[in-house]
């Protein structure tokens, strides 16, 4: 075994915390080509067309940033969250619990011009998705139930709940049979900003968000309380911050963000609630997190990154033959190697050699 | 009708489901009982399950035999295992991340191998899974027989692994060194015992056996691969930790205690799917794991160590 201890710098270079995602991210691309190579295909191939799948067309790139949209939300989700060491793996179930907000008021209970009816779906989906968390955090604090373990199996219960409704009282009686939702009114659908493509306004709202939330965490005293309650919680108290209210906002903007994902899914992209809203994007929300640094604006940026492997994954399968849960290895490939580059950030390695 | 519900229990066929839905919970519980207690945490169960599903499965599938089938699952998942120890013991990286890191790679390598191997089958293949082993003389106790002694050899493996943890844990002088690298790392280190590699080989093993468990499901309580089949069943297993106060006994009886609720919910599911709809029987496992842990929680007990990193010549 070789020996070695972690020491930690000195002084930590600002611009290696900007270099290390884009090496994670080509050591990540690097070790799928063994997969690529298991598949009997040429690997430079497939990531042209992987690149050409998610970047080449105007339609492949409408097609890129509107599946980034709900994952710059739920990176964001994480982002906050994990700030605070708070662990909330619950997105894809605040997802789900948005879009159930806007199924209820968003298909005909409420109905609002078009000005006041959008921006009152992503309300009512952020503040089901942050009630969702709600309880977890209180059992978090008076019983020390571990969030990590509640929040992944409020997943599970949500999605189930989901399938009840649609199966049962809320589904579309005009959809012959397939479980879905009555579809969101005229006034609440989020319009097209690139003619003839599945691009919608949520991908504003998105942006909007990630720039919002990074003015909160770094010019609000929020931020600050946020960051210290993260760094150390027991300090934080001890310093009299008021720890369990902050832990609550951090639960609230996560959950909420997770929740908006829902609002631009269901409003947007399809116009009404389906059992399979989302192909994982609470999960993935963690890794568009990680590969971001947590930086809400960073969360831009890795979300369309994120949002390309994806996309251009589902064209590459077609035309190379490559199962298209490569997109799933490349993503999880990139967080591990994001979390070797913040290991190697704060600290060197020193080789001892053998000392035995 | 409540003479129905009652009745349930006095079915055999119940009991034997019951020991047969507790087996991967065992398997997965005990594995992550072996991680936390040496101080890792291991979010990589839930992908590490479903690739140990997969890779015994398509073993057997390709032409292995069924206990070369488990081998191969539980190597694959001692991999994924050393992998977890690589990121969290030796570089101390954040082991909620790690986890899901590992959960992440582990499931999407398995259902991209699947695909790669079988790339279109719409109705999954199957395979010839173990066979039930009636146990001489004890097979022909009415009831009890029929419930307990009616299973395949898979599933007495699950049962004799319990044994054999308790004993690692609490008889053995690596079970001490693994209990000391969770409770006190420091106090392991002045004797001279490595308390990275402990923890690395407790994370190995832990990690085995999830994979096995995850192996039982597609070769001994079913025989087909499915996407997705998991559905839960390591983060249930990680609560049930808890409930168990990582003790290996306490989790054969929380899994035991589990499964028998959830082979209830199924029949009670017959009786009465007319009034209660089925997807509220199916979320009972995922509240009854929540509410264990708040019943556990008044005497909940984390190993100390548990989720932080034990650097060398570091002093915490």
């Amino acid at each position: 075994m070789i020996n070695f201890r972690l020491e930690e710098r000195e002084n930590k270079s600002f611009w290696m915390n900007v270099i290390a995602p884009f090496i994670a991210i080509f050591i990540a691309l690097l070790i799928s080509c063994f997969l690529i190579l298991l598949a009997g295909v040429s690997p430079l191939e497939s990531y042209k067309e992987l690149l050409i799948g998610s970047f080449g067309s105007r339609n492949a790139i409408a097609e890129t940033l509107s599946r980034a949209t709900p994952l710059i939300l739920t990176g964001l989700a994480a982002s906050i969250a994990f700030k605070a060491k708070f662990w909330n793996i619950g997105a894809e179930g605040q997802l789900y619990a948005g879009a159930l907000a806007v199924t209820f008021f968003g298909t005909g209970l409420i109905e609002l011009p078009t000005i006041l009816m959008i921006p009152f779906l992503f309300l009512v989906g952020a503040v089901a998705g942050g009630l969702l968390l709600l309880p977890l955090v209180l059992l978090k604090n008076y019983y020390k139930v571990d969030e990590v373990v509640t929040t992944l199996l409020t997943n599970f219960i949500v999605i189930l709940l989901v399938s009840y409704l649609l199966e049962g009282p809320w589904k579309d009686p005009m959809s012959l049979g397939w479980p879905q939702g009555a579809s969101v009114i005229d006034q609440g659908v989020l319009p097209q900003i690139v003619a003839r493509t599945r691009l919608h306004l949520g991908f504003i709202f998105s942006i909007f968000f990630a720039v919002l939330i990074w003015i909160l965490l770094s010019r609000h005293i929020v931020g600050y309380q946020i960051k210290a309650v993260g760094f150390n919680p027991s300090a934080a108290s001890h310093s009299g911050l008021p720890v369990l209210k902050t832990i609550l906002i951090v639960a609230l903007l996560s959950g909420g963000m997770a929740g908006m994902a829902g609002v631009t899914e269901t409003a947007g992209l399809k116009g009404y609630l389906t059992l399979d809203l989302s192909p994982g994007f609470g999960y993935a929300g963690i890794a568009v997190a990680m590969l971001a640094g947590l930086h809400p604006l960073g969360v831009i940026a890795s979300g369309i990154f994120l949002a390309s492997i994806y996309v251009g994954a589902d064209a590459m399968s077609r035309s190379m033959n490559v199962p298209s849960y490569l997109a799933d290895v490349i993503v999880a490939i990139t967080v591990l190697c994001v979390l070797v580059s913040l290991v190697l950030i704060q600290f060197k390695v020193k080789l001892l050699g053998s000392s035995k | 009708m409540i003479f129905d519900f009652i009745e349930i229990l006095f079915t055999a066929g119940f009991w034997a489901a019951t020991i047969r839905i507790a087996c991967p919970l065992i398997f997965a519980t005990l594995g992550e009982v072996i991680c936390e207690r040496s101080g890792v945490l291991n979010l990589g169960i839930e992908g590490i399950m479903s690739l140990g599903a997969m890779v015994g499965w398509m073993s057997v599938y390709l032409g292995a035999d069924l206990y070369s089938g488990v081998l191969l699952a539980a190597i694959i998942g001692a991999l994924f295992g050393f992998l977890h120890a690589i990121f969290t013991v030796y570089l101390g990286a954040s082991q909620h991340v790690t986890g899901i890191g590992i959960t992440m790679l582990a499931s999407s390598i398995g259902f991209f191998s699947f695909r790669l191997i079988l790339p279109s089958s719409t109705t999954p293949p199957k395979i010839i899974p173990f066979e039930k082993i009636n146990i001489p003389y004890l097979s022909d106790i009415p009831f009890i027989g029929e419930a307990l002694f009616q299973h395949t050899p898979f599933t007495y493996i699950a049962f004799i692994s319990v044994i054999i943890i308790f004993w690692l844990l609490n008889s053995t002088p690596f079970g001490l060194s693994i209990k000391m690298a969770g409770e006190n790392p420091m106090a392991l280190e002045a004797q001279g015992i490595d308390v990275l590699l402990v923890r690395t080989v407790s994370v190995i093993i832990g990690s085995a056996l999830m994979a096995v468990g995850g192996a039982y499901l597609t070769m001994s309580a079913f025989d087909a691969f499915y996407f997705g089949m998991i559905n839960g069943r390591g983060w249930i297993a990680i609560a049930l930790v808890i409930f168990a106060a990582w003790k290996p006994e306490r989790a054969l009886l929380g899994a035991i205690l589990f499964a028998g609720l959830d082979a209830y919910q199924v029949r009670a599911q017959q009786l009465a799917g007319a009034f209660i709809p089925y997807q509220f029987f199916l979320m009972l496992p995922f509240i009854l794991s929540i509410v264990a842990m708040i019943v556990a929680s008044k005497r909940t007990r984390y190993p100390k160590a548990l989720l932080i990193p034990f650097r060398r010549g570091e002093r915490h």
